[in-house]
């Protein structure tokens, strides 16, 4: 019998504050900066409280100078030191595009291998806020899409905890993307977290019928979807990519071998995506093993639109995903 | 410590030692001659080198240039960081980078000090802290920051220095590093070198105030300008810049007047500028200025000028060999250096 592992509740949020205080703890060349971190607590209360526990130096507020901060973590990284930038959300990072892109993703290669950038950016992505065109962007896979950085995109409370510690011990650049909406969500974290394995997809779900292939707060959904339709007796397998960059291709394709079928439901806009990648990919490997032609739920090709019911048309939704997994499982090629 | 006494046995940092204007000796002639001759002649056989396709991409030279580099960065420790532009040969010979190995990389081989990865826009070298041949205008400079604040963080005591055009003044970025440097104190000494154009956009057409280092009061850093014809002048101004960052740990601004004789690239045919203007510039050829300012003080002789010109043809020719002799990466080694690889034994 197994041992009964002990748990508590918590919030995503609160999973991302224990991980990044343990970080502070246990290594003293850590150190967090971005706007609003220190003081304000966090924009969305991420870092409450770290201000007073490790100081305005190891809890670094900065002015709004997203290009300057981020390159400022690549040197500090270049020295020594182990930084955490937060950039308050993805929109933002597109000022801090050049650091990012020309230096910390090309140093080590430019460099014939000499510098490399051990560097963890922190942001949040997503729409579903009502927030418009300018605060809503779901960036994870555009990111993906540059060699020399990680891509990480935790959806779960063990790996907002967990992916921290791999991040920070990576020798290279890695870019966490946490959706604000997974904040409140709750759920149980082990009492002595641990670190998690970032190089490899999970699977969420187990199922025969068909392979959903998904992350972050699409992953939510997609999870919601499989339980509908398990009442209807349609057993969905889905797949929680958790690192867009380098992919996992294992897993998918393993799962595609036994369900046929495969749906990527993806909050990132469709042309020249991620899902575009992954669907690439399986045309590549598996295209024998398929029954039905690779489908895609992505973001609507629109700069999200203000209106409640304009932007929930305009994302991935839950009953989406349950009629285009039914169309697909009830067609025969 | 005096210039002769810049011996390998004494721990103290300085390479050679920055000495106000006035107090030269033969030595320190000798070598602030060779180092900028030998940036003069390295560059010009670069040229002739990219004529005859030896070397390909950008080649963007210093020509005119050559005190700014050597009256600075020898006032470095050799744990101090540098950060250069993508007009940096000048800045990788002086702070000791062979000349064997930047001009590999220029010919992209592996022996290149950045192993053929880079080309003349991205010269590094870890040993000597010198964190490229950036060729984002603007780019170095949170680069810099970055830097000078690890350091501090660590208790270390090293400066930052960082290298940059005036066209890079325009960029946002140029706002934002110069705010934060000041706001955290940090170790910086930013030399601005100043050669009047952003590629072919003149300082007047691209900036509303042209006196740069008058924008530094609105960041409460201390700032001066200096001749950057005259390599006595700037070792003067950078042997203040480098006492007041040392002493205070706040940053200083350093602007440097210069000039560049060559066109901006290869590529440039020089429509922006008459060719009356480089002619009187190159009157104040700073190999000229100096050689001629020494020899009247009787610490250079026209034996020395040949003298040194053999040596610095000899260091020419020798980079030059190795560079030919050098070898091409394996192709099958492409994909490498895009993530580090796992350490020996992991």
């Amino acid at each position: 019998m197994e041992a009964k592992v002990k748990t508590t509740s918590t919030t995503y949020r609160g999973a991302v504050r224990q991980a990044i205080r343990q970080a502070l703890l246990d290594d003293e060349r850590v150190f967090i900066m971005g706007e609003d971190v220190g003081m304000y607590g966090g924009c969305f209360a991420v870092t409450k409280g770290l201000i007073d526990e490790f100081g305005p130096d190891r809890v670094r507020d900065t002015p709004l100078s997203e290009s300057s901060f981020v390159g400022a973590g690549i040197g500090a990284a270049l020295t020594g030191m182990r930084p955490i930038v937060e950039i308050m959300t993805v929109n933002f990072s597109m000022l801090a595009l050049d650091q990012i892109l020309n230096t910390a993703a090309t140093l080590l290669h430019m460099s014939g291998g000499q510098f490399n950038v051990p560097l963890v950016i922190r942001t949040t992505s997503g729409g579903g806020k009502q927030l418009a065109a300018q605060h809503s962007h779901a960036l994870e896979g555009w990111y993906a899409h540059i060699p020399g950085i990680k891509v990480l995109s935790p959806a779960t409370m063990e790996d907002a905890y967990g992916m921290l510690k791999p991040a920070l011990e990576d020798p290279d650049p890695v870019f966490i993307f946490e959706n604000s909406l997974l904040y409140n969500s709750t759920g149980e974290l082990l009492s002595h977290p641990e670190s998690v394995d970032i190089d490899k997809a999970k699977i969420r779900r187990e199922g025969r019928d068909i392979t959903i292939i998904t992350y972050s707060i699409s992953l939510l959904k997609s999870l919601e979807a499989a339980k509908e339709l398990a009442k209807e007796g349609i057993e969905v397998e889905v797949i929680d990519l958790r690192t867009l960059r380098p992919l996992d291709d294992d897993t998918y394709l393993q799962s595609i071998a036994k369900t046929h079928r495969a749906l990527i439901v993806d909050e990132g806009w469709r042309s020249g995506s991620i899902s575009s990648e992954i669907a690439t990919r399986i045309m590549e490997n598996a295209f024998y093993e398929l029954d039905w032609p690779v489908q895609r739920i992505c973001r609507e090709e629109v700069p999200i639109p203000y209106a409640k019911h304009l932007e929930e048309a305009a994302l991935p939704q839950t009953k989406q995903i349950i009629e285009k997994v039914k169309e697909m499982v009830n067609a025969h090629g | 410590m005096t210039a002769s006494k810049k011996t390998k046995t004494n721990k103290e940092k300085k390479r050679t030692p920055g000495k106000a204007n006035g107090s030269i000796d033969k030595e320190r002639a000798r070598d602030l001659y060779r180092m900028m001759l030998l940036i003069r002649n390295f560059e010009n056989k670069s040229a002739e080198l990219y004529t005859q396709e030896k070397i390909r991409g950008f080649l963007h030279l210093y020509n005119g240039e050559e005190a700014v580099a050597v009256g600075t960065i020898p006032h470095l420790s050799e744990e101090d960081n540098l950060v250069g532009t993508y007009r940096e040969h000048a800045h990788a010979l002086t702070r000791g980078i062979s000349a064997g190995s930047i001009m590999a990389e220029m010919y992209g081989k592996q022996e290149g000090c950045s192993r053929g990865r880079g080309g003349s826009m991205h010269l590094f070298d870890k040993k000597t802290n010198f964190y490229g041949g950036n060729a984002i205008v603007g780019g170095g400079f949170p680069l810099a920051v970055g830097l000078a604040l690890g350091d501090v963080m660590q208790g270390k005591d090293n400066i930052t220095c960082c290298f940059f055009g005036e066209g890079a003044v325009a960029e946002g970025e140029f706002h934002e590093s110069m705010n934060l440097a000041s706001l955290w104190k940090l170790p910086l000494i930013f030399i601005c070198e100043n050669n009047l154009y952003a590629m072919g956009t003149a300082l007047g057409r691209s900036e509303a105030v042209t006196d740069i280092s008058r924008k530094l009061d609105s960041y409460n850093i201390k700032a001066d300008w200096v001749d950057g014809m005259d390599v006595l002048a700037v070792d003067k101004a950078m042997t203040e810049a480098v006492k007041y960052v040392r002493e205070f740990r706040k940053p200083y601004f350093l602007e440097a007047r210069t000039y560049r004789f060559r066109a901006h690239s290869m590529f440039d045919a020089e429509l922006y500028r008459e060719k009356k203007e480089v002619e009187e510039w190159k009157k104040k050829d700073p190999l000229v200025l100096f050689y001629k300012r020494m020899k009247k003080q009787g610490l250079l002789t026209e034996k020395d000028k040949e003298k040194i010109a053999m040596e610095v043809d000899m260091i020419v020719k020798e980079a030059v060999e190795f560079a030919e002799q050098g070898t091409w990466e394996p192709v099958e080694d492409l994909t490498r250096f895009v993530y580090s690889e796992p350490e020996e034994g992991e």
